[in-house]
């Protein structure tokens, strides 16, 4: 297959309809076209991207001198990366939104608003998304005129009572207010339902609490500080990001990646993909009750991980992928114990699997539940696992294949009907899947160097990394400054493209039931939150 | 039916002793005395996430998993701050959950202890001290007894609680 070979089309279209292409490369972000729009086109170079079939995937702001923003935006189509970007003068930061054509760029062009304080005119809601109440009204954290630490000092700031959130009325119906603190171990952020009687009418998802300023704290730090900290954007996809950032770093500066260390990559990136899909799919069947599943899984979950610790040192694979390589190498003796972890993971599945599949008691409460139809799945461009169950075939391993999967056999499994059901069995299967290619991988790791030294670029240099985490298309921006430090990080983890899936599918279900689909979607809140 | 009953008969029970660590079994049986006793059986802890990764919360989670059964030792995770003695508090505590955890603290009743898990909560870790970031849970709420790690194992985990319960009875 060609890649851009219908590049050249799009342009035509974007002339048809006057939005001007002002000049475009393939060499200044590696492996990806970037093409300069004014910033008056944005919207309308959206409207013909929109008709044209593309998918949108980010959208990122970028501070390069004390008077201008770089804005830029990601479309794939056909596997392949586009990204257009706009100068937008901090005198007056005013463009169109992409909303209106693309529902995904909803709150990732709001967190833009947030944080630089640029505005999309006609942004169908401009309500605050990012900011709650730690910074003021009117002061943009990733302007470079903010200071890293804030001007509040130690102050507790106050909670963030007056967020304006949907009303839904009529006799009967009733509001539900959950979170930041949940009933469970997991991430805090808050859902506002409306029901009437046990039936969701409406919910309406409020995040940002576990914003961190990982984008503004990212900045002057070395590459192998930002890999650090990029593993600690969500720590249950950490080898994700830190590869997604490595891999901006590298195509940046040029750098090459041994072949061995590509391999390991990919086999850490596999691992961390199975461990969480064990241990959600034991917790979607506790969710409806099924302690069997749970036990089971999670014990799989536990014996995965630590194998992860004796052979990687840590047992969520923090810190394993560096820019240039991986930290460490595999002796003969640890390859066999990945073996036969991967030996054993099969033969327990053989078992598992049937019984999680054809259980009556797990059918009777999860198919039909928490539907996701391939049509909304398509108009919200829902990526990763929640996507392949509602009919979106798209895997970046396959269909972007970088390396090392470029000289494998990818298979991803795709369903249509879109219930809890079928994002567990996308679930099973990818186990499945992911357990042959890592033994592909081991059966073709290559020998000599696991890292190469690494060699910081120039300033100005910008890498774009673009990868397949457990949860689905990880993207990550990088752009370096002085001496080898970092100027710009920016991390988009699935969940953005995910967490408005999650607010459509639960329609119409009942109130209990709403564990079991948040579960079955799992989206991350601290790489949404950044 | 049949297929679950032989899988629950090969597999048995894996729940094991403490990580093999004799010290630590010593201190469970120890701490299920103490929990016995002070604590009329039942330590009852309230998970509050204040900005962490969610690596933390993975390796809390594992507490519960058949390996470890926190609950032989009495002790257990409750879904309100109104029934728990302690607070297990992970992340830096970002500036969006300063309040909520606040809140959270004044409802658990006294007596009481705070937890601080994970190098984050210990003095902001990664994070550290921001616009965004307080930089550890003392900065918002007293802290009792911190364990550190990023994020902790399960083993590391069990160990803290239990010198907690030892060292407060």
């Amino acid at each position: 297959m060609i890649r851009f070979e219908w590049l050249s089309e799009l342009l035509a279209r974007c002339e048809d309809e006057h939005v001007l292409v002002r000049h475009g490369s393939a060499t200044q972000l590696a492996l990806v076209h970037l093409l300069d729009i004014d910033h008056e086109d944005w919207g309308s170079f959206a409207a013909v991207a929109h008709a044209y079939g593309c998918r949108w995937s980010a959208v990122w702001a970028d501070q390069v001198d004390s008077g201008l923003f770089n804005l830029n935006a990601c479309f794939e189509y056909r596997g392949d990366y586009l990204v257009v970007r706009a100068g937008v003068d901090l005198r007056q930061p005013v463009l169109p939104s992409q909303t209106p054509w693309f529902p995904a760029a909803n709150r990732p062009e709001r967190h833009v608003q947030d944080m630089f304080g640029i505005v999309f005119s006609d942004h169908p809601d401009a309500r605050r998304w990012t900011r709650h109440q730690a910074w003021s009204e009117g002061h943009y954290p990733l302007r470079r005129d903010f200071p890293a630490e804030g001007d509040r000092g130690g102050e507790i700031c106050a909670p963030d009572a007056d967020y304006p959130f949907f009303q839904v009325q009529g006799t009967g119906v009733y509001e539900i207010p959950v979170g930041p603190v949940h009933a469970g171990i997991i991430e805090p952020g808050h859902f506002r339902f409306q029901a009437l009687g046990e039936t969701v009418l409406n919910l309406e998802e409020r995040l940002g609490y576990v914003h961190k300023g990982i984008e503004k704290i990212a900045e002057g730090r070395d590459a192998a500080g930002l890999a650090r900290l990029a593993g600690r954007v969500c720590g249950d996809s950490s080898v994700a990001h830190a590869w997604a950032a490595c891999m901006a770093m590298e195509r940046a500066a040029r750098c090459s990646v041994p072949p061995r260390a590509l391999h390991l990559r990919a086999v850490l990136v596999e691992r961390e993909r199975i461990a969480n899909h064990l241990g959600d799919i034991g917790a979607v069947c506790n969710d409806v009750g099924f302690a069997f599943a749970h036990y089971q899984f999670g014990r799989l979950r536990e014996t995965w991980q630590r194998v992860n610790g004796q052979v990687f040192g840590h047992r969520l694979l923090m810190d394993c992928v560096i820019p240039g390589g991986v930290s460490r190498d595999l002796d003969a003796a640890q390859l066999d114990a990945l073996k036969a972890s991967h030996a054993e993971l099969g033969g327990e599945l053989e078992e598992l699997s049937p019984i999680v599949d054809y259980h009556p008691s797990l059918e009777d409460r999860l198919l039909g539940t928490g539907v996701l139809t391939p049509e909304t799945a398509a108009l919200l461009g829902t990526v990763g696992y929640v996507g392949k169950a509602s009919g979106r075939d798209y895997d970046l391993r396959r269909d972007h294949a970088y390396a090392p999967y470029h000289r494998l056999q990818v298979e991803s499994p795709v369903f249509r009907e879109g219930d809890v059901a079928a994002r567990l069995r996308v679930r099973t299967h990818e186990i499945g899947h992911s357990l042959a290619l890592i033994q592909q991988l081991l059966d073709t790791l290559p020998e000599g160097e696991t890292a190469l030294p690494w060699q910081p670029p120039a300033s100005g240099a910008e890498g774009l990394g673009l990868l397949e985490g457990w949860r689905g298309e990880v993207l990550c921006y990088v752009r370096f400054g002085d001496a080898g430090k970092v100027a710009r990080f920016f991390p988009r983890d699935p969940s953005w493209l995910i967490w408005p899936a999650l607010e459509q599918l639960i329609h119409g279900n009942i109130v209990p039931d709403f564990p079991v689909c948040n579960k079955s979607v799992n989206a991350s809140y601290s790489g949404h939150d950044l | 039916m049949l297929r679950i009953l032989n899988k629950i008969r090969k597999i048995g029970i894996v729940t094991e002793p403490v990580a093999a660590e004799p010290s630590l079994e010593a201190l469970g049986i120890e701490v299920k005395r103490r929990v016995g006793r002070r604590m009329r059986g039942s330590f009852a802890i309230r998970a509050v996430d204040a900005g962490s990764c969610n690596g933390c919360e993975l390796e809390v989670h594992a507490l519960n998993n058949p390996f470890y059964d926190v609950e032989r030792f009495g002790v257990h995770f409750v879904a309100s701050p109104r029934h728990a003695d302690a607070l297990l508090v992970t992340g830096p505590v970002s500036r969006h959950m300063a309040a909520a955890l606040q809140r959270t603290y004044a409802a658990t009743p006294a007596p009481k202890w705070v937890i601080a898990v994970g190098d984050c909560a210990v003095g902001g870790g990664e994070f550290g001290c921001s616009y965004a970031s307080l930089g550890g849970v003392d900065k918002v709420v007293p802290v009792d007894i911190v364990i550190p790690g990023c994020p902790p194992t399960p083993t590391a985990l069990l160990r803290g609680l239990l010198e907690l319960l030892k060292a407060d009875s």
